[in-house]
């Protein structure tokens, strides 16, 4: 039986967490399926086809769909689940809102953020922030799944020619109704698809100070987050947030700043490729994982870091 | 209005985790054990809408072994009212315990579940989305503020990219994030007066509800450890370092 990808969107472009979710479902079975869900979103459904090795799109365009609410989307998952194997979704905040509701409804367990395929009913995820891994074996028929994106390469928007297929919407269950939302629109890199990452702790002191991490992170194409000691504080909006109950990331390079590195923090940047931290304070648990440290103080560190990063550029 | 509230019973979340030299789970002998941190912060905003006058009679409910009976009593010192413990020595995954708390709500007739978006030992962030699917209710997850008005609500939810506010009606399921508000520490008379409180004892069987293990579990390992790498003295030192040896800047 093939897989189907629940395709995370925002009604004008197919988000990365989807690429990395049809490579999973690469990984599961030759033959997959993906789905939209939106409105007016016909430009995603062109972009899903070109996925290479995506064989069928199928796409419901209705208002219903067009806020990704769990209740509109649930039914319709439901309804093509019969052909399938396997349903996953990124576990982004998307996926881990919807995927549990259609497992339940399908009276099968649901599997979280796995990070590898051992085989089709055997996967590896982590559990107790990351403190340990679980493998574990699925006895249900259907396994619905969310996949952690930063354990699985992007699938390229090309080389693909899936067969675009439309479908009808479900009844509206008319039980949550979109108020509105404030979404934070920035110019740089998106957390999880960034390949520097540049983070500030409680250690910044305020929301002002993380216009010197900005200056840096523009100088290296890099996305800003930080820790959840800086959101509680109100330095920043809450989708910065690296952890355990926040994202979790990947990149090239992590620096993170006046950060103490608790294991909820690592448990969101723990497996950076590089990881550099800034800290007053040598005996912060953020160095045994920190590739390079520097002992000192933040303020002095970042105009330096900056000055000596433009030396490099030009 | 009724508020149910499902608190459930886990290692402590400062405490360093250890898997078991066998690979079948981690050490939880002589670990400190605590509430769920998410289920602290549904529990106190229960308290806070009873302290409004929203919310006239607070049930908290855990499911697990005799000692989950600790955690209800934590719960009522912080201000529920009483108890359900569903005893069992299984583990139940999150479709049973989301499928033990629909009977529950089916007999108790609750207009509002407030309960942790995820428990910091499985990390599924489940149970919530699964209890609502079954009983039909609309769900607001990840909440990070919540407005009771008459028999509907509000509610902000914390999303990738920022915040999303949905209405709904009662009744619903809310499942709680960090920032929803800052649990409040029980009082020493308060956890006198929590052990008068009354606790109602069930076990699954009760419920006619079988505890199936659907995800088995073959091998718990650690995660590969990163060595600590090394202190430079100089920005300069670090960038060269970045620039010339890792190439990643
Ligand atoms: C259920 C639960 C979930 C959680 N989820 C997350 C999560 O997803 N993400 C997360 O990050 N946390 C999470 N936490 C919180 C976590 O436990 C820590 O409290 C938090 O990560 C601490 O943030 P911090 O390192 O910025 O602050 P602190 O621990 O206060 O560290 C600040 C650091 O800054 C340094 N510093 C201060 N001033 C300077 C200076 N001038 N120069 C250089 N260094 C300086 C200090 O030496 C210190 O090491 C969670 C906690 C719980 C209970």
């Amino acid at each position: 039986m093939s897989v189907l990808v629940i395709i995370e969107h925002d009604n004008q472009n197919i988000k990365n967490s989807s690429l990395n979710t049809i490579t999973a479902a690469k990984e599961i079975d030759n033959s997959v399926h993906a789905v939209v869900l939106g409105e007016n979103c016909s430009k995603v459904s062109e972009q899903v086809s070109k996925c290479d090795g995506i064989e069928e799109v199928f796409v419901a365009d209705d208002l219903i769909y067009k806020n990704h609410i769990a209740e509109n989307i649930s039914p319709k998952i439901v309804e093509l689940a019969d052909k399938y194997s396997h349903i996953l979704a990124p576990s982004s905040t998307f996926g881990k809102n919807i995927m549990p509701r259609v497992a339940a409804l399908l009276d099968v367990a649901q599997i979280s953020d796995i990070v590898s395929i051992e085989n089709k009913d055997t996967f590896v995820r982590p559990i107790y922030a990351g403190n340990a891994n679980l493998k574990l074996q699925s006895t249900d028929t259907k396994k619905i799944i969310t996949v952690r994106t930063t354990n699985f390469e992007a699938t390229k928007i090309n080389g693909g020619n899936g067969k675009i297929t439309k479908i009808e919407k479900n009844e509206d269950p008319n039980l949550s109704k979109f108020v509105k939302n404030e979404l934070n629109k920035s110019d740089r890199p998106e957390l999880t698809a960034a390949g520097i990452i540049i983070s500030g702790g409680r250690g910044m002191e305020s929301g002002k100070n993380f216009n010197l991490l900005e200056e840096i992170a523009d100088k290296l194409k890099a996305a800003v987050g930080a820790s959840r000691a800086a959101v509680d504080a109100g330095f920043v909006p809450n989708d910065y947030q690296v952890g355990q109950t926040g994202k979790v990331v990947a990149p090239e390079l992590y620096i993170a700043v006046g950060i103490s590195g608790a294991i909820q923090h690592l448990a969101g940047m723990k497996d950076s490729k590089i990881i550099v931290a800034i800290n007053k304070d040598e005996e912060a648990p953020i160095f045994q994982i920190a590739d390079y440290g520097i002992v000192g103080d933040l303020f002095k560190i970042l105009p330096e870091l900056s000055k000596e990063i433009d030396k490099i550029n030009s | 209005m009724k508020i149910l509230v499902p608190v459930k019973r886990v290692i402590d979340y400062n405490v360093k985790v250890k898997v078991k030299s066998d690979n079948t789970g981690v050490d939880l002998e002589n670990v400190k054990m605590a509430m769920n941190p998410f289920d602290e912060i549904a529990v106190e905003e229960a308290v806070r809408l009873k302290e409004k006058k929203v919310c006239d009679e607070i049930t908290a409910i855990s499911i697990g072994s005799s000692k989950s009976e600790e955690t209800l009593r934590t719960a009522l010192a912080v201000g529920a009212d009483k108890g359900i413990l569903v005893e069992t020595q299984e583990e139940a995954q999150p479709l049973e315990v989301a499928k033990i708390l629909m009977e529950i709500i089916n007999k108790n007739k609750p207009d509002l579940v407030l309960m942790g978006k995820q428990a910091i030992d499985d990390d599924s962030n489940q149970t919530g989305q699964m209890l609502s699917a079954l009983l039909n209710w609309p769900q607001g997850t990840f909440a990070s503020k919540l407005e009771v008005k008459g028999k509907s609500l509000n509610v902000t939810r914390e999303i990738d990219g920022g915040l999303e506010t949905l209405n709904m009606d009662l009744p619903a399921i809310i499942t709680t994030d960090l920032r929803l508000n800052e649990p409040r520490y029980a009082s020493l008379p308060n956890i006198m007066k929590a052990k008068q409180k009354p606790i109602e004892k069930i076990t699954p069987k009760d419920l006619n509800i079988e505890i199936k293990q659907r995800l088995k579990t073959l091998k718990v390992t650690e995660p590969d450890k990163k060595e600590a790498g090394i202190k430079v003295d100089s920005v300069e030192e670090l960038v060269s370092k970045l620039h010339n040896e890792e190439k990643v800047i």
